[in-house]
């Protein structure tokens, strides 16, 4: 078959040209040999000779039968052209042949590598890629017998001039495939550092690749897409080169880092663990801050009536002479009260300034975003904290684990390591010991009994402590009936310091309770912070109980107000005008007219004094009960009868349990307080932002590694859910005042609504379409959201069925696992 | 830093950004303190790829790796032939490998390798053995030893063939839930400037337990 042979020259010719056009683009790094560009500078001529030869060819031939022969020119050519490159690879370097090696290698990612790094051992790489080689070979050859099927196809729909659009292909199909290697390569750049290598491959590697990529970028933009394939590259290149700069720009940009990573070093990961807790509580006030600040405060004093033109804006004349006192400023009362820090002061115009800004809108949108906000990111932390654990929920690798996870690889210190020491050893005996006993637990009676006997106790110490309190507000409303004046400091500040004390000591007695119980210190420290929490919670509420019963109060005595400011209105018109009621209202200095007691302003007073408070104490306790003693310790040691740093006081350990549930609790009071006091926010990014550095300071300063240091990894989520559920208990009264707590009549942004919330349906009545208030009122319709809620619940509940089915899916595989392995 | 920084070429920079999980800061921070262990032998120029290398001893005795017992472990299996002896890009792979950026995987082939003591490619128990003592120094008889090493062959070996494999030991440590913190280090905690270390030893010597305390109050 004479004419056959045609077709298998072309096709010899075609792959040629196919090296050759991988030799243009090395050309451009001016690598090429002379002979090759010969060979280049003739290719063109005779390629399209053969083509249009081949198009006669094809006009006259069987199609079938043509294709049969040409695949066999193809596998003659490929076996050809394989053999010459292994020769290559053998013999001389050219540029392209290692670096496809080199990819081939990087395909067989991390099973090879032991082999490779034999290979680089030895030396004789030359026979490791030359075996590899033969493994691609027959890869190789498949996939053309796939492209050629392909071609078949496409022959069989369209006949005349195929063998042009043919040509056409393979070199598509070259440039496909060239495109594919570059893509690889640079995702083996991307991936590099994941490498299990040593550096001095990896930095050849990388090198290789990249030279590889530079050289076929180029030319893979042959024809159509060329110039705008270049831009894309350009782009990339670019691109990266900015998230490079950025992503070195955001390391930078975390603050704290290195005093984090100093105590991390000292004190391990548990301690380093609240700092950075701390340090993301502070990233979401700021933003809580931001909101408050920016669309509340900022533009109420800019551009909201100036202080003195309203009652409202005004201090009364009663309180004038002692406004500017530090200790009234000190008690937030004053002209701290009548500010923008506190609710009472906004007006409820609907627009201020120039803006038309909706004052009371924003106030309330706000108010109710920023709770909105911190459900959405507590929620979303948890769920990736969640997914970060992953299923680390079994126990069937207790030892394993304790033998190689246990140690702590960022301890730095001697002296945590010495803890760290003994307290791997003491959970290796433990382990021991419960393995070995796990059938006879002779002393269960007695362990029972003892806890039992805690749980007990910490529940008298609750009930105490929620008494105390229940107590001492009850006094503190008697002491207010009476008046404040005739008391001294104590009785006025009675709440908040017995608060303050009992968040001191009971978590002390707490602990003294929990050694009675003998659990694991991962547990005990679970049930710590279960009980101070329960301890929190249980003070907060008593707190906020007793500040509903000064609410009812104050809406008592509202009402008595609002019935003397009539007869005072009217007598103040009857003295002058008495017929033209509709005539422009008297000239009363705003100071002088009487106002309602504005229960708002007063529970927003309460939390920020509470917060102030609460922040001293913390201090105080932190100079005290740390810095003094460790001063004192360290210098009263030389002359002491006993040894004062191993007796009894010691340094002081850091209490993490107790740092993080104050740190929790504290945002739940922002979150309750700051609808009524926008500054609380405020108060809390300078809170947080000095006790960094306090806290910082005297954990490296005064405090020793503790003696049971254990990692903190698996309480984060826990940290997690307690800050949600504050949050979730504190928006409950939050929101039940606004809901169903008529506001004052004479302070805030809500003053003549009879509830809050109005504020919604005025803005849809006067600055939307009357239509969109149709809309909204039959959305808000319950016979549409009794159904949606239900609808809400039912896919709830499916979600967590299924969750619940993929989990015991998962067991029912791990146990089948281990049948399997056990036989 | 700015463009004044010689020691590397911008070349070299990016390739070792590409190929650690370091930022250009961090990586000009590693060098430093990988200059701080021995000024008079490291030279301040880079850019010529100079053949320094430098002994165990003083890569040892870094703060990060002084308190571990596997110093000598870790080292070895990072260092270019196998004895602890580190250049620059041994050292820069090191602290990669334990940042926290690593990626599990990598993480527990190096492990692997940390724990495999006779470089067997196998955990056997010889190691097992090796590695309690290390933790543990030495406090565990040798009864209670030999029960935690056959309970961790019999939790860990899947194939049952007696010593772990790296894919046994891939399968087991992958689900441990601390595992992502331990192989966690911190190569820029400033115990590591060469004025904190300084100052640590003093205060070691001063006295044992107010290391911390003395410390901290004169950075002050």
């Amino acid at each position: 078959m004479p004419q056959h042979e045609k077709p298998t020259t072309v096709k010899g010719n075609d792959g040629s040209d196919v090296d050759n056009e991988e030799g243009s683009a090395a050309e451009n790094e001016e690598n090429v040999k002379g002979t090759d560009k010969v060979g280049k500078r003739a290719t063109p001529r005779t390629r399209r000779g053969h083509a249009r030869g081949r198009t006669r060819h094809g006009d006259e031939e069987d199609e079938d039968d043509e294709d049969g022969t040409r695949r066999t020119g193809y596998r003659r050519h490929r076996n050809r052209r394989g053999r010459g490159r292994a020769a290559g690879n053998e013999g001389s370097d050219s540029d392209v042949d290692p670096a496809k090696a080199r990819k081939n290698q990087a395909n067989q990612k991390s099973k090879d590598d032991d082999e490779e790094e034999e290979d680089e051992k030895g030396g004789k790489s030359g026979k490791g890629k030359g075996e590899k080689k033969q493994d691609k070979k027959p890869d190789k050859k498949g996939k053309k017998e796939k492209a050629n099927k392909k071609k078949k196809d496409k022959k069989k729909s369209g006949s005349g001039s195929d063998s042009d659009s043919e040509e056409e292909m393979i070199t598509e199909e070259e440039l496909a495939k060239l495109k594919e290697e570059v893509e690889e390569k640079k995702k083996l750049i991307a991936t590099l550092r994941n490498k299990p290598w040593k550096m001095k491959k990896k930095l050849s590697v990388l090198k290789e690749a990249q030279l590889f990529v530079e050289k076929f970028e180029g030319a893979l933009g042959k024809g159509k897409g060329k110039k705008f394939y270049a831009y894309k590259v350009m782009m990339t290149k670019k691109w990266m080169k900015f998230q490079r700069d950025f992503e070195n720009f955001k390391t930078a940009c975390i603050p704290w880092e290195m005093k984090i990573k100093e105590i991390e070093s000292h004190f391990g990961s548990s301690v380093a663990s609240y700092f950075i807790f701390l340090r993301w509580m502070y990233g979401i006030n700021m933003i809580l801050f931001g909101l408050t600040f920016g669309l509340v405060m900022v533009p109420e004093a800019l551009m909201g009536k100036p202080y003195g033109s309203l009652p409202r804006k005004t201090v009364p004349r009663a309180e004038e002479a002692t406004a500017m006192n530090f200790a009234t400023l000190w008690d937030f009362s004053g002209f701290a009260q009548y500010s923008v820090l506190f609710y009472g002061y906004y007006n409820n115009q609907r627009t201020i300034g120039w803006l038309k800004f909706r004052m009371p809108l924003s106030y309330f949108l706000v108010g109710v975003g920023t709770i909105g906000y911190s459900f959405i990111i507590v929620i979303r932390t948890m769920a990736r904290n969640a997914n970060e654990e992953g299923g680390g929920d079994d126990t069937s690798f207790n030892f394993s684990w304790k033998m190689f996870t246990s140690w702590d690889y960022l301890i730095g210190n001697p002296e945590t390591a010495d803890n760290k020491f003994a307290s791997i050893t003491t959970s290796f005996k433990e382990a021991i010991v419960e393995e070995q006993e796990s059938r006879k637990e002779e002393n269960i009676h007695l362990t029972r009994f003892l806890r039992v006997l805690a749980n007990f106790l910490a529940l008298c110490t609750l009930a105490g402590s929620g008494y105390l309190i229940f107590f001492v507000v009850r006094r503190s409303q008697k002491f207010a009936l009476e008046g404040l004046e005739n008391y001294g400091w104590w009785e006025r500040n009675e709440v908040n310091m017995v608060m303050s004390l009992l968040g001191m000591f009971c978590p002390t007695l707490f602990d003294v309770i929990s050694s009675l119980e003998n659990y694991h210190p991962r547990i005990a420290l679970r049930w710590q912070l279960g009980r101070i929490f329960a301890l929190f919670l249980g003070n907060l509420y008593t707190f906020i109980i007793a500040l509903m019963d000064e609410i009812n109060l104050k809406l008592e005595e509202e009402k008595i107000v609002k019935y003397n400011m009539t007869i005072w209105e009217a007598s103040l018109y009857n003295g002058t005008i008495p017929e033209n009621s509709t005539a422009p209202p008297i000239q009363v200095d705003p100071a002088d007219v009487p106002r309602g007691p504005c229960w708002e302003t007063m529970v927003g007073q309460e939390f920020v004094r509470l917060t102030v408070s609460d922040t001293m104490t913390t201090y105080i306790t932190i100079l005290i009960g740390d810095f003094l003693r460790a001063v004192f310790v360290r210098f009263f040691n030389y002359c002491w009868c006993w040894d004062l740093e191993y007796g009894f006081p010691s340094y002081s350990e850091f209490d993490i349990s107790g740092n993080v549930l104050g740190l929790i609790f504290n945002q739940g009071m922002i979150w309750m307080g700051s609808f009524y006091a926008p500054c609380l926010p405020a108060i809390n990014v300078f809170r947080l932002h000095t006790s960094m550095y306090l806290q910082c300071w005297a954990v490296m300063c005064c405090n020793v590694p503790q003696e049971r240091v254990f990692k903190a990894s698996r309480s984060n989520n826990f940290y997690m859910a307690m800050l949600l559920f504050i949050l979730f208990l504190s928006t409950l009264p939050a929101v039940y005042t606004i809901v169903s707590i008529p506001p004052s009549f004479d302070c805030g942004p809500f003053s003549g609504k009879t509830r809050m919330f109005e504020v919604i349906s005025e803005t849809l009545e006067h600055d939307f379409p009357s239509w969109f208030g149709k809309v909204f009122g039959y959305a808000s319709n319950p016979g549409l959201i009794l159904p949606f809620i239900l609808l809400m619940v039912l896919s709830i509940y499916y979600l967590n069925a299924t969750s619940k089915s993929y989990k015991e899916a998962n067991l029912e595989l791990k146990k089948k696992l281990q049948t399997s392995r056990r036989k | 830093m700015g463009n004044k920084q010689t020691i590397f070429t911008q070349a070299q920079l990016d390739a070792y950004q590409d190929c650690t999980f370091f930022t250009r800061k961090e990586i000009l921070r590693l060098f430093d303190r990988y200059r701080d262990l021995a000024p008079q032998l490291v030279p301040l120029d880079y850019t010529g790829k100079p053949a320094v290398t430098l002994p165990y001893e003083l890569i040892g005795s870094m703060p990060e790796l002084k308190d571990n017992p596997f110093r000598q472990r870790i080292a070895e299996v990072f260092s270019e032939n196998g004895d602890g002896n580190m250049t620059l890009d041994d050292f820069l792979d090191m602290f990669s490998v334990l940042s926290e950026m690593a990626p599990r995987d990598l993480k527990a082939y190096y492990a692997f390798k940390i724990y495999d003591f006779n470089n067997d490619d196998y955990i056997c128990k010889s190691d097992l053995e090796k590695t309690v003592n290390k933790l543990t120094r030495n406090e565990l008889t040798a009864e209670e030893v030999n029960l935690v090493c056959d309970k961790v062959i019999y939790e860990a070996d899947v194939d049952n063939d007696g010593k772990l494999s790296l894919e046994d030991f891939q399968h087991m440590i992958i689900r441990a839930p601390d595992f992502l913190s331990p192989c966690r280090s911190s190569p820029f905690s400033d115990t590591v400037s060469s004025r904190g270390a300084h100052l640590q030893d003093w205060a070691n010597r001063s006295s044992k337990k107010c290391g911390a305390f003395l410390m901290c109050f004169l950075n002050l």
